[in-house]
C-alpha cells in the first residue's frame, strides 16, 4: 500500500471534538445550510467533558434550568441526531494539515479527509503536578482534579479517602463535594492566589455548605511518601509567590488533588500552522471564529477556557454558522480587521479582531478581582461600548455585546477595566 | 519452580540483566531476584539515557575498558533487542583556557582508551554540528550516543527469560549465607529460600548490603541523587547532539546539562547531592529552581508550558562526599568467599558497560561452573524498536485493516495504541504494575502525564482482565492507585 492510496474522502464541514463545543458548532452549521457536515470524536460517546459532571448547574442561561452535565449534553446530542449529522465515535484525528487534511485514526481504518471547512473543537486539558513543578517524591494517590473526576463517575472507583486539594478551580471545588458525598474527608482546599480562582457559587455550595476550609496564599511545598501517599507539606506564600520558609506545615493525607489550571489542547491547530495568543492559549479568531488559517475555525475550550457551558454552547454555535458560510461562499464572510487590544486590567479579550460589518459578542476576562468598575471598549478617545459591573472577578468570563452600528469607522479598539 | 539454580544474579537492574542475558547463552540454570515488581525501576530507569564514548576515564580502568568495549558492542545489541539508539554524538565545550587543557587531556586519554573518532573541532564545525553552541573549541566524539535506558533493560531481560533465565519479581535478598561445601543460599524478605553455586552480586545501590550479608565489608555506598526535568517534545530537534561543559576537577558526575532522549524530550539535570536514603527520589524546591535556571540558560527557548515532569536517580558511589569525585568500578570473583561474583560502585558509565561487564562476569563465572553455548540460544527478541505511531502512514493503515486494535488511540499525547498496550500489560516477565505499562508503551508519559490514557488503561484491565480496583498498582504493594469501588455495589454501565 503506497501513502499516496491511503483512503481520502471529501466533506464540507468537519469538526473535530464531540463536546458541548463540537455539537453546537455541528448543530449550526447543519441548520445553517450545509447539508454534509462530520463529527469526529475520540471517545465512545458523544458529550466530552459533560458526561462526568454528574453534578448540576448547566443550562441555567440557555434553558433556564439546571440540569447535570449529561442532562445539558443530551439536548444538544438529541438535536444532533435529529438533524441527522454524522458522528465518527471512538475516532481520533492524528494530524491536520493547513490545507484542511485530517488523518483520523479508528477501529479498523486508517484514512484522510479533506475538508472544506474545519472546526477546531477539542476542549482543554488539565495543569499536571509536571506543570506547575511541585517539589517531593512522585507516590500514588496524585491525581488531577478531573481524572478523579472520571474514576469516581465513570468507573465507580475510589481514588482515596483522605483528601487534599490544591488550586481552587472549579473542578477542584466540585470534586471536595462530591468525595465528602462519598465518604470521603476532604482535609482543606489550597490556593496560591490571594482570591479562588473557581466561580463564588461553587465556593459557597461546594466547600463552606460542608465545612471545608479555603486557604489563599498557600501552596503545596512537598509531596510525601515513597508508596502511596501519605501527606503534603504546605506553606504560605508571599507576593512573589515564593513559600516563606517558617509558615510549613504537614498534613497527612492519601490523595491530593490538583485543580490547578486548564490548558486549551491545539497540539492539532499548531500541527496546522494556526496562529496562538499567549494568554488564552488558544487561537487567534476574527468575529466569525475563523483562525489565521483559511477555513479552519475554533470555539469552545479550544479557544479559551470558559467558565460556563452555555456560552461554549453559544460561541460554537456562531462558529459552526460562519463555517457553513465559508464553505458555501468559498471565501471568509468579512475582510475588514479591526484589531482588539486588552488593555488595563483585562487579561485577554476575544475575538483579537472584528470586521466590524455585523455586531458580536465581546469575550474577555480582567486580571484581578474589583467591586463596582466599568468594562470600557474605545477607539482611540470615542467610546464603542461600556459595560458596569458590581463585581469582577478573573474566574467569571465577561460578554459584551458591540453593535456594528458603533464599530463603524473604528481602525483598533482597546478594553479597559476603569 | 525449582529454587536451585547454578547461578543467581542478584538486582535485575540493566547490569544484572546483561548478566542474566549473557548467561542465557549457556547450558545453565540461571535466575535474577528483583526486590521491585519489575526490572529497571531503580537507578537504571533513573539517568540521562546517554551511551558514553570513553574518553573521561582513567586508561586502564575498569570504567575505560568495559565503557569503550561496552559502547561497540551496542550497535548489534541494540538491532537484536529491538532498543532504539541514536549515534549523535556530542560536544564537550570548552568556555576558557582551563577547559582548553582540559579538552586536550580528554582528547589523549580518549585516544589511550581507544575511543573512536575522536577529534578537536573548531566554532565552525561546532556550529555545523549544532547551531548556537557556545565555546571556541570542542572535543568531538561521535560514538557518544542515547538510548532508552529501560527500554535495554527490559529488552536483555525478556531475551534473558526467553532464552531460560528466571525472573523472581518482588524478592527482596535479606541473607546470604554460604553452604557447606560449595555455593550460597539466599534467602528473600517474603520468605523465600533460593540456592546457587555462583553468586552475582548486581545490586546497585545496595551492593554493600548485599556484601555484608555474605561477610564483605570493606564497601560503603554514598547515595547521590541526581534530579531531571523532562521538557515537552515540541522542543524535539533543537538539540542535534549532547552538548557538555568540559568536566571540572572532583565534581561528582559531568555537570547539569541538556540531553535529548531518543523518544523525542530533552532532560535538564542531573544535579548531584548526597543523601543517606538510597531511595529517596524526591525532587526538591532548591534544586528544581536550579535546573530551571541553567536548563533556561543553555536553551532560551524553554518555556514554562514545557515542563512536563520531574525525576530523580541516585548514583551508587564509592566516594563520600567529602572525597568527591569516582572510584572505578569493583567486579571481582572474592577469594574469601568462593562463588561470590562482586560489582560494586557500577555508576556511570554502568549503563554503556553493561554489555561488557556480563561478559567479564561471565568470565569469572566460568571459573566455578562449566559453562558450555547453549545451541538453542537466540539473540533476537521479537517486535520492532518502534513504537507504532513512528511508523509510516501505509504501514500503520495495513496494520490497523489487520489488527483494529491499532486503530484506537489510549494515549493521546505519545498516540499509544490499545494494541500496544494489550502488548505491554501482557509483557512476558509479567511485570503488572502500571509503571511496567508505562516503561513498555510510553503511555502517559506525554504532556497530559496520564490525564488522558490512565482512566482508559484502567478501563481496558478492568474490561479485559477482569482487575478490581485494588489490584492497581503504581509500582509496587505500597503503591495503590485506589481503595476501592464508590459504591459497593456499583456496576459500571455502559
Amino acid at each position: 500500500m503506497n501513502v499516496k492510496t491511503l483512503e481520502t474522502t471529501k466533506r464540507d464541514v468537519v469538526v473535530i471534538g464531540g463536546g458541548p463545543a463540537g455539537l453546537a458548532a455541528a448543530i449550526a452549521a447543519k441548520e445553517a445550510g450545509c447539508g454534509d457536515v462530520l463529527l469526529i470524536e475520540r471517545d465512545r460517546i458523544l458529550g466530552g467533558i459533560l458526561n462526568q459532571c454528574i453534578h448540576d448547574g448547566f443550562g441555567l442561561h440557555t434553558f433556564k434550568e439546571a440540569l447535570s452535565g449529561p442532562e445539558y449534553a443530551a439536548r444538544y446530542i438529541d438535536r444532533f441526531h435529529e438533524l441527522g449529522i454524522e458522528a465518527m465515535e471512538e475516532t481520533i484525528v492524528l494530524s491536520l494539515t493547513s490545507d484542511r487534511v485530517v488523518e483520523v485514526s479508528t477501529r479498523g481504518t486508517l484514512r484522510r479527509i479533506r475538508a472544506g471547512a474545519v472546526i477546531l473543537a477539542m476542549g482543554c486539558r488539565e495543569r499536571t503536578r509536571g506543570a506547575i513543578s511541585i517539589p517531593g517524591n512522585r507516590p500514588s494517590g496524585v491525581y488531577t482534579a478531573g481524572a478523579a473526576q472520571n474514576f469516581m463517575n465513570l468507573e465507580n472507583i475510589m481514588v482515596g479517602r483522605k483528601v487534599c486539594i490544591l488550586g481552587s478551580g472549579d473542578i477542584g471545588l466540585i470534586m471536595a463535594r462530591r468525595m465528602t458525598l462519598e465518604g470521603a474527608s476532604v482535609e482543606a482546599v489550597f490556593e496560591i492566589l490571594p482570591y479562588s480562582s473557581g466561580l463564588p457559587r461553587n465556593i459557597q455550595q461546594c466547600l463552606n455548605d460542608y465545612d471545608i476550609p479555603l486557604f489563599l496564599n498557600t501552596t503545596v511545598t512537598e509531596i510525601v511518601g515513597k508508596g502511596r501517599l501519605e501527606g503534603i507539606r504546605v506553606a504560605s506564600v508571599g507576593e512573589d509567590r515564593a513559600p516563606i520558609p517558617d509558615t510549613e506545615r504537614f498534613i497527612a493525607c492519601d490523595t491530593l488533588l490538583l485543580s490547578v489550571g486548564l490548558i486549551p489542547e491545539n497540539e492539532l491547530s499548531r500541527d496546522a500552522g494556526v496562529a496562538m495568543d499567549p494568554v488564552t492559549g488558544g487561537a487567534v479568531v476574527n468575529d466569525s471564529f475563523m483562525t489565521s488559517v483559511d477555513g479552519i475555525f475554533a470555539c469552545g475550550n479550544v479557544l479559551h477556557v470558559h467558565d460556563l457551558v452555555d456560552w461554549v454552547s453559544v460561541e460554537a454555535a456562531e462558529a459552526g454558522k460562519f463555517a457553513a458560510g465559508y464553505v458555501r461562499s468559498g471565501r471568509e464572510a468579512s475582510s475588514c480587521r479591526i484589531p482588539v487590544r486588552p488593555g488595563s486590567g483585562v487579561r485577554y479579550t476575544l475575538p483579537q479582531s472584528v470586521s466590524g460589518e455585523r455586531d458580536c459578542i465581546l469575550s474577555l476576562r480582567v486580571a484581578a478581582p474589583w467591586r463596582n468598575r466599568c468594562i470600557v471598549v474605545k477607539s482611540g478617545e470615542r467610546e464603542v461600548a461600556r459595560k458596569k459591573e458590581m463585581r469582577l472577578h478573573p474566574a467569571e468570563m465577561i460578554r459584551i455585546p458591540l453593535k456594528k452600528e458603533a464599530l463603524s469607522g473604528c481602525s483598533s479598539l482597546e478594553v479597559t477595566v476603569e | 519452580m525449582s529454587q536451585d539454580y547454578d547461578v543467581l544474579v542478584v538486582g535485575g537492574g540493566v547490569v544484572g540483566c546483561a548478566i542474566a542475558r549473557e548467561l542465557s547463552r549457556f547450558k545453565v540454570s540461571a535466575a535474577v531476584l528483583e526486590k521491585e515488581m519489575d526490572v529497571g525501576l531503580g537507578t537504571s530507569c533513573r539517568n540521562s539515557g546517554v551511551l558514553h564514548a570513553g574518553f573521561n576515564y582513567a586508561p586502564g580502568s575498569l570504567r575505560a575498558i568495559l565503557d569503550v568495549k561496552g559502547n561497540s558492542m551496542m550497535d548489534d545489541l541494540c538491532r537484536d533487542l529491538k532498543v532504539k539508539i541514536k549515534r549523535i554524538g556530542k560536544l564537550t565545550v570548552a568556555l576558557d583556557e582551563e577547559d582548553e587543557g582540559t579538552l586536550q587531556r580528554l582528547l589523549e586519554q580518549g585516544r589511550a582508551n581507544g575511543v573512536p573518532g575522536l577529534e578537536i573541532i573548531g566554532k565552525e564545525r561546532m556550529q555545523a554540528i549544532q547551531p548556537g553552541v557556545e565555546g571556541f573549541m570542542a572535543l568531538y566524539s561521535p560514538t557518544s550516543s542515547i538510548i532508552s535506558p529501560y527500554a535495554l533493560t527490559i529488552g536483555l531481560a525478556e531475551n534473558a527469560l526467553a532464552n531460560g533465565v528466571n525472573f523472581h519479581l518482588g524478592q527482596q535478598v535479606v541473607s546470604v549465607t554460604p553452604l557447606a561445601g560449595k555455593g550460597w543460599e539466599v534467602g528473600t524478605k517474603s520468605g523465600e529460600r533460593f540456592t546457587c553455586a555462583v553468586l552475582v552480586n548486581a545490586s546497585g545501590l545496595f551492593a554493600a548490603d548485599v556484601c555484608r550479608m555474605a561477610g564483605i565489608t570493606e564497601y560503603s555506598i554514598y547515595p547521590c541523587r541526581g534530579e531531571y526535568y523532562v521538557l515537552d517534545k515540541r522542543l524535539d530537534g533543537t538539540l542535534r547532539a549532547l552538548i557538555y561543559p568540559a568536566p571540572k576537577k572532583n565534581a561528582p558526575g559531568l555537570g547539569i546539562h541538556l540531553t535529548p532522549t531518543v523518544d523525542g524530550n530533552i532532560l535538564i539535570g542531573p544535579s548531584a547531592e548526597y543523601l543517606n536514603d538510597p531511595e529517596d527520589h524526591s525532587c526538591t524546591y532548591d534544586v528544581m529552581a536550579e535546573l530551571r535556571r541553567e536548563g533556561k540558560e543553555l536553551l532560551g527557548e524553554i518555556r514554562m508550558t514545557d515542563y512536563i515532569r520531574n525525576f530523580a536517580g541516585i548514583r551508587p558511589k564509592q566516594t563520600p562526599p567529602e572525597v568527591g569525585g569516582n572510584k572505578d568500578f569493583v567486579i571481582e570473583d572474592r577469594k574469601d568467599a568462593k562463588g561470590f561474583v562482586n560489582l560494586v560502585g557500577i555508576e556511570s558509565p554502568g549503563l554503556t558497560s553493561a554489555p561488557a561487564i556480563a561478559e567479564m562476569v561471565r568470565g569469572m563465572v566460568e571459573k566455578h561452573i562449566p559453562l558450555l553455548p547453549d545451541p538453542a540460544f537466540n539473540p533476537v527478541r521479537p517486535g520492532s524498536p518502534f513504537f507504532f505511531s513512528e511508523l509510516p502512514a501505509d504501514e500503520r493503515a495495513a496494520m490497523i485493516a489487520e489488527n483494529p486494535n491499532y486503530g484506537e488511540i489510549i494515549c493521546r499525547c505519545e498516540k499509544i495504541t490499545k494494541q500496544e498496550i494489550l502488548d505491554a500489560i501482557n509483557n512476558p516477565l509479567g511485570a503488572r504494575t502500571l509503571v511496567s505499562i508505562k516503561y513498555r508503551a510510553r503511555a502517559s508519559m506525554g504532556r497530559c502525564q496520564g490525564g488522558f490514557c490512565v482512566p482508559r488503561i484502567t478501563r481496558i484491565l478492568r474490561d479485559e482482565f477482569g482487575w478490581n480496583p485494588e489490584d492497581f498498582l503504581k509500582r509496587g504493594g505500597s503503591s495503590p492507585m485506589f481503595v476501592g469501588n464508590v459504591r459497593p455495589k456499583g456496576g459500571v454501565s455502559r
